[in-house]
């Protein structure tokens, strides 16, 4: 009886194309923002605020652009950690060769440098695809590891291997990288970030580029005859999707560890993404979302599961167990749901449309 | 800049062509490896269309497996043999658990599935046996033949040989066993047509049992052969990543095609360590066979002895 669109007339195209047409959704999206703004500034400890709000939105943005990579355009990425080293290493060279240049302008360059990248790897995509594909962005994982790596320019020459970001001014005072910044700033700089490009990513999506993309997905044959040209919406799908992988690539670095190293840019972390946005839901930006809480929430409440029963577990067992776990939930969900947590969700809207009647 | 990509190379190769040689068999002999774990990539993909990402894991978990068996102190043959029951057992449950419900679902989606096996083989067998690095000694010493060595001043390792004649063996073995037997030809027809198989009365559940058991099995074989060259330890897993790029070049469901394409990726690979690597700046193995295999989809996207059907875009 809550949720229902009854009642709610559209009168102008305006009110038909909203983002959101529906009342209750604005308001659930409403509250939830001034959570996020209001309340969890101020009940959340820092340890809370850097270890899981930070990576949480960090991961969301990785799993949005590798979600309209691989979910919404439909080619399958496995070099998510390639990109988003590649979005790292420019905003470091940035950061260092600008000092004067802002965090946001920063960000904005390391991504645009990104999406060039992607886009050259996303080329093979024009010949050939699926797990030919797959296999050839693991091309990407490899090879631009192994450039950050190898090659000194990248960081400055730097001998220690162990490379920091320098510390950065957001506005006056507050300080965004480094030792002085506080967690609180990074938090509000990260969620209107990802409030943001999420936006952007929802917007981009509905419009006529996003829809050539899920053509191109669906059928590449059908789209191509009704004109969509696959070049463009391919090598835009990676530009695009490397565009977000890059800023959440250059977050982690900058933020969220604090130091730039290409060891956090594994082909695990690219899997990592890959089953946020299998969890979460393929094509969808909702799905994005669950997906990363339930990635970087999993780990946690495992660890700390045994020590509340009472076992003591040795800290190898714990990480094999973790292995194990996500291995059967990824089977699980691909079984069960093929669509996500995110189905689950719209499922659940559609029950509650119809409540307390059957149908 | 140029001299030291264009020229040097090939001036080191043209003044000692005994070391060349040498670079290149050593470079074909683990050629021969990466084909091994190639081999089962594209035994289950011929048979049932599945990618199969686990067998990696596959390999790392046969070869823990039997090292554990052994140092429980088991006969070395018996637990050869109790290894690949193993390897069975784990084909059963993922024909039961994770292929069953999903049939009739994209590739893609079995692609995922098996990403989600890799994790869970990965993560079992390393909770059951331990995550240490364990040494494997199955009595062929690493060494070069010596007389050969003092006759024609070549070094070419004992090992190395036993590898590629193993291999060998379980090629022309697995050669038969697809065109002579009974259980191969349904096998080859379930590869030719789904529907057409199951409508002649070959049962597709039985067969996929089957290719996953064959491709335990030759993952035991790869897992005893590397594990006994770097010891077994969970790197094995990342075996599968050099049998990727592998693939590529040969082509999904060809089986000479995985043994071809693993000579050239092998012995391209150590010839461009050796000659081009200072020139790049050092350990470029870890790429340089997907590199190759990239510019070589562009050209050629079915691979050397594809299907030409592939769909192209």
């Amino acid at each position: 009886m809550i949720y229902r669109e009854a009642g709610q007339f559209k009168t102008s195209y305006n009110s038909d194309q909203a983002l959101l047409p529906i009342a209750q959704d604005r308001f659930f999206v409403i509250g939830l923002l001034v959570v996020a703004y209001v309340v969890i500034p101020f009940v959340a400890n820092d340890y809370w605020l850097n270890s899981i709000f930070l990576q949480f939105f960090i991961f969301s943005l990785a799993a949005i652009g590798l979600n309209i990579l691989t979910g919404y355009a439909g080619q399958l990425s496995l070099g998510t950690g390639g990109f988003m080293a590649c979005g790292a290493f420019s905003a470091y060279k940035l950061a260092t060769s600008f000092p004067d240049m802002h965090i946001i302008i920063v960000l904005f360059i390391a991504g645009l440098i990104t999406a060039l990248v992607g886009m050259l790897f996303g080329i093979p995509s024009l010949r050939i695809k699926g797990f030919y594909l797959a296999v050839s962005t693991l091309a990407a994982q490899f090879f631009l590891l192994w450039l950050f790596n190898r090659v000194p320019w990248f960081t400055n020459y730097s001998s220690s291997g162990v490379i920091s970001p320098p510390p950065i001014k957001l506005i006056g005072d507050y300080y965004i990288t480094g030792t002085q910044a506080t967690n609180l700033t990074q938090y509000f700089f990260t969620l209107t970030l990802v409030v943001v490009m999420s936006l952007g990513a929802r917007n981009i999506i509905r419009g006529h580029i996003g829809r050539s993309w899920m053509a191109m997905r669906d059928m590449d044959i059908a789209a191509e005859i009704i004109g969509i040209s696959p070049l463009k919406a391919k090598l835009s799908a990676f530009a695009v999707s490397s565009f977000y992988c890059g800023i959440a690539g250059a977050l982690w670095a900058f933020l969220y560890t604090g130091t730039v190293e290409p060891l956090a840019f594994e082909i695990n972390q690219s899997f990592k993404i890959l089953f946020m946005i299998i969890i979460g839901g393929l094509g969808s930006i909702l799905g994005s979302f669950i997906g990363a809480a339930f990635i970087v929430v999993l780990p946690i409440f495992l660890n700390s599961a045994p020590a509340m029963l009472g076992l003591q577990l040795p800290g190898a067992l714990v990480t094999h167990i973790e292995f194990m776990v996500f291995g059967v939930l990824i089977v699980f969900f691909l079984i069960v749901e093929p669509h996500g947590l995110a189905r689950l969700w719209g499922i659940a809207k559609e029950k509650l449309r119809l409540w307390p009647f059957p149908y | 800049m140029m001299q030291a990509f264009l020229v040097d190379p090939f001036v080191v190769m043209y003044d000692a062509p005994i070391f060349f040689v040498e670079v290149f068999v050593s470079g074909l002999l683990s050629g021969v490896m990466y084909a091994l774990v190639a081999l089962g990539f594209v035994l289950i993909f011929k048979a049932s269309g599945v990618f199969n990402f686990a067998q990696g894991a596959m390999v790392l978990f046969a070869a823990l497996t039997f090292v554990g068996l052994w140092e429980l102190g088991v006969n070395p043959w018996l637990a050869l043999i109790l290894s690949a029951l193993t390897m069975i057992g784990v084909a059963f449950s993922v024909e039961r658990i994770v292929l069953r419900p999903l049939v009739n679902q994209d590739p893609i989606i079995f692609f995922m599935a098996t990403i989600g096996i890799t994790y869970f083989l990965d993560g079992f067998g390393q909770t059951i046996w331990g995550s240490e690095v364990r040494p494997l000694d199955i009595g062929i010493p690493n060494e070069p033949f010596m007389d050969f060595a003092d006759w024609s001043g070549l070094y070419i390792n004992k090992f190395d040989v036993f590898a590629a004649v193993v291999c060998s063996v379980l090629v022309a073995v697995l050669a038969g066993f697809f065109t002579k037997t009974k259980i191969g030809r349904a096998l080859r027809a379930v590869a030719d047509d789904h529907q057409a198989a199951l409508s002649v009365g070959i049962p597709l559940k039985t067969i996929w049992t089957i290719v996953w058991s064959v491709a335990g099995i030759v993952g035991l074989a790869a897992g005893i052969l590397w594990g006994s060259k770097l010891g077994v330890q969970f790197t094995l897993a990342l075996i599968a990543f050099k049998a990727l790029p592998v693939l590529i070049l040969g082509g999904f469901t060809s089986i000479p095609g995985a043994i071809i394409g693993g000579l050239i990726i092998g012995s391209g690979e150590k010839i461009a360590e050796v000659y081009w690597g200072d020139a790049f700046g050092g350990a470029i193995e870890d790429w340089f066979a997907y590199v190759v295999a990239l510019i070589f989809l562009l050209f050629r996207p079915q691979g050397l002895f594809g299907e030409k059907i592939i769909e192209r875009v």
